[in-house]
């Protein structure tokens, strides 16, 4: 009889361990960043910021500005799961993260873990950004060291239980962060910087994109749409049987706000555009070919 | 000012009526003659935005009619077309968001920076080709503006 107890609770230990061990947070190489860090190129990491789309929720609620964009956080994020706040990313060393590290930033970005190894919530789309390359997380971590600071606060997010358990967005994480492209084809060197743009910077699936009950991404019905998380309404499919637009058509849109028929961006697709249009015209083009090369 | 003055005292007037009415007959009527309002702008902007765009040849005289056009429409009275209660919480067909009924000084605000962005466009649409493109992004700009704060996502 005690045997058996005794067998059962050694069963449920190391079940615990395991799955202990299998939410740890994950980190990035330390070596591979630290030789990159002295070639990395703040210029270049302008377009990786822009393509990422970092102002349009880091920067301040009603912040219109055209300068370098001040990080400090503070816009608001309804979701099924609760509310999340964006923090402030400055370079403030206190308030922000002036302080971090580029390990820090690359374990941040790629994988959602804190320098304090704590799990981020996928609101912060690592989930998009573990494709990012080296270079590129590199470069972007030199241009946002060069913006402004600001001392603002970062607000806690407004997220019951369970999900306020950082842990078990560790198995989120098992479940649903995944590093290989979504589309596997990429039919000539165009399409496949628009598939990089789109699944590695742009995040545009996580609007365009419906999830599971868990909030996971639904890849077998990528970029075809998927109700507001925010309210009433729809987002689009992105599918160019839905779409019916041109490259022409989706190139203009993106760099001018203008529909074919001359309806203009609103809601939260405005910020992207006003990102998007600083791009390389390359880059536009390149986005509308990945767009257009959807099934 | 003044304008801004009538069209306060005329949502007033509209938010009162809609209230003592209770129907949603006016509502939808409203809602309608606000979308109407909307293609119309949508129209002689596509106008200008083709030759923008050099889908279609640069035309002076067509492209002061959609100005002026847009000009007009920019500075009717709107007051009866945003009753109280047409938000897209009350009603299924628009994306109005009930935002805009909490925020009255920022839609006028808005509102004038399009009038505005309208004459722009009206005083260079006949000085050629450049100088239209150059108008067609402040004018998008002021429309994109009300869209990013006040309308809801496609229903």
């Amino acid at each position: 009889m005690y045997q058996r107890i005794f067998a059962f609770l050694t069963l449920v230990a190391v079940g615990l361990a395991a799955a202990w061990w299998l939410t740890a947070p994950v980190r990035v190489d330390a070596a591979v960043f630290s030789a990159l860090e002295p070639q990395s190129d703040p210029v270049a990491g302008q377009d990786v910021f822009n393509a990422a789309g970092c102002a349009s929720c880091h920067t301040a609620p009603g912040d219109e500005s055209d300068g370098p964009a001040v990080l400090s956080g503070g816009k608001r994020f309804a979701s099924d799961f609760g509310t999340f706040v964006a923090p402030n990313i400055s370079s403030d060393p206190v308030a922000g993260i002036g302080a971090w590290s580029l390990v820090d930033f690359a374990n941040a970005v790629r994988f959602g873990t804190s320098p304090q190894g704590q799990h981020y919530y996928p609101a912060f789309p690592y989930t998009t950004y573990i494709r990012m390359s080296d270079t590129d997380l590199a470069n972007l971590f030199a241009y946002m060291r060069d913006l402004p600071a600001s001392q603002a606060a970062s607000e806690p997010h407004e997220v019951g239980f369970p999900f306020n358990i950082r842990r078990s967005l560790g198995g989120w994480k098992l479940l649903f962060l995944r590093k290989d492209f979504v589309r596997p084809e990429a039919p000539d060197a165009i399409v496949e910087r628009g598939r990089y743009l789109v699944e590695a910077l742009g995040h545009c699936a996580e609007c365009h994109t419906g999830r599971n009950a868990l909030g996971g991404l639904d890849r077998s019905a990528w970029l075809q749409g998927a109700p507001n998380p925010s309210g009433k309404g729809q987002i689009p499919s992105l599918r160019p049987d839905d779409l019916q637009w041109s490259g022409f058509d989706i190139a203009a849109y993106l760099t001018t706000g203008f529909t074919p028929e001359f309806d203009t961006a609103g809601g939260q697709m405005t910020d992207v555009i006003k990102n998007l249009a600083k791009l390389p015209d390359s880059d536009i083009d390149a986005i509308a070919a990945y767009l257009l090369a959807l099934p | 000012m003044k304008r801004i003055a009538i069209f306060g005292a005329g949502l007033a007037v509209a938010a009162t009526t809609a209230f003592a009415g209770g129907h949603t007959g006016p509502l939808d009527a409203a809602i309608g003659a606000r979308k109407a309002q909307m293609s119309l702008y949508g129209f002689n902007l596509g106008i200008l935005g083709a030759m923008a765009q050099g889908k279609a040849e640069y035309d002076a005289d067509a492209a002061m009619a959609a100005a002026n056009n847009l000009a007009a429409l920019t500075t009717m009275d709107q007051s009866a077309l945003w009753p109280q209660g047409s938000d897209n919480s009350a009603k299924d067909n628009t994306r109005a968001l009930p935002a805009i009924w909490e925020n009255f000084p920022d839609v006028f605000a808005k509102a004038g920076a399009t009038a505005e962005a309208a004459a722009a466009m009206q005083a260079a649409a006949g000085d050629g080709l450049e100088a239209l493109q150059a108008s067609m992004g402040p004018l998008g700009g002021a429309c994109s503006a009300c869209h990013k704060a006040y309308r809801a996502p496609n229903n």
